[in-house]
């Protein structure tokens, strides 16, 4: 499933918005959260997971044309861990839905 | 101290961006969680572009032990969801850089 497709699902169960209006909120959220995440904070959403930075340490690299080694500074990675109702409901459905490409 | 964006600031925002009313704002805010879910509930990956993607893994069984007790147990076969981020999301976090969390 897609942006696009949350999109239009949500613009049918929430037929009094405009498409144009759900569209915007998707966006606004997903600008929303990546912003808070880039400015080093966390996101919450019980039931669904939590999002987190994770500190990588400065390391040394390759070129991996030349082989040169290069010095790879420090950075964050987001880190989601999944709540416990998305954990089960994923779980639970194992035997009964194949996943799909 | 770390900043945390919680569904009720997602509803603020959407208020404030958009003037949705609070009542239309919050169920947009929790449809938006719930068909995620739904979708990763019925095996269907989840691909947000500029955000990132939301996988489904299924894992075998495999040996595994109480840390308290060191008692061995096996981890049961499970399915998981995992979250790769998209390369827009994986820059902006970077640049974060190597301070704080």
């Amino acid at each position: 499933m897609t942006k696009s497709e949350i999109i239009d699902i949500l613009s049918r169960k929430q037929s009094h918005l405009s498409s144009r209006d759900v569209e915007s909120s998707v966006k606004l959220l997903l600008d929303k959260m990546s912003e808070s995440l880039s400015s080093g904070g966390r996101i919450e959403v019980r039931g669904f997971g939590s999002f987190s930075l994770h500190h990588r340490a400065a390391r040394k690299g390759r070129n991996p044309k030349t082989g040169d080694q290069v010095a790879l500074p420090p950075k964050h990675v987001p880190h989601f861990k999944p709540g416990k109702e998305l954990r089960e409901r994923v779980n639970e459905s194992r035997a009964t839905h194949p996943i799909q490409d | 101290m770390t900043i945390t964006l919680t569904k009720a600031d997602m509803v603020e925002h959407l208020f404030d961006e958009l003037g949705l009313n609070k009542r239309e704002a919050k169920d947009l805010v929790e449809m938006f969680f719930e068909e995620i879910r739904d979708a990763l509930e019925t095996g269907n990956h989840v691909k947000l572009s500029g955000f990132g993607n939301f996988m489904l893994r299924d894992k075998t069984q495999r040996p595994g032990r109480n840390p308290k007790t060191g008692e061995e147990i096996p981890v049961t076969a499970r399915r998981v969801v995992t979250f790769r981020p998209g390369q827009k999301l994986k820059q902006r976090v970077e640049e974060y850089g190597s301070s704080g969390a």
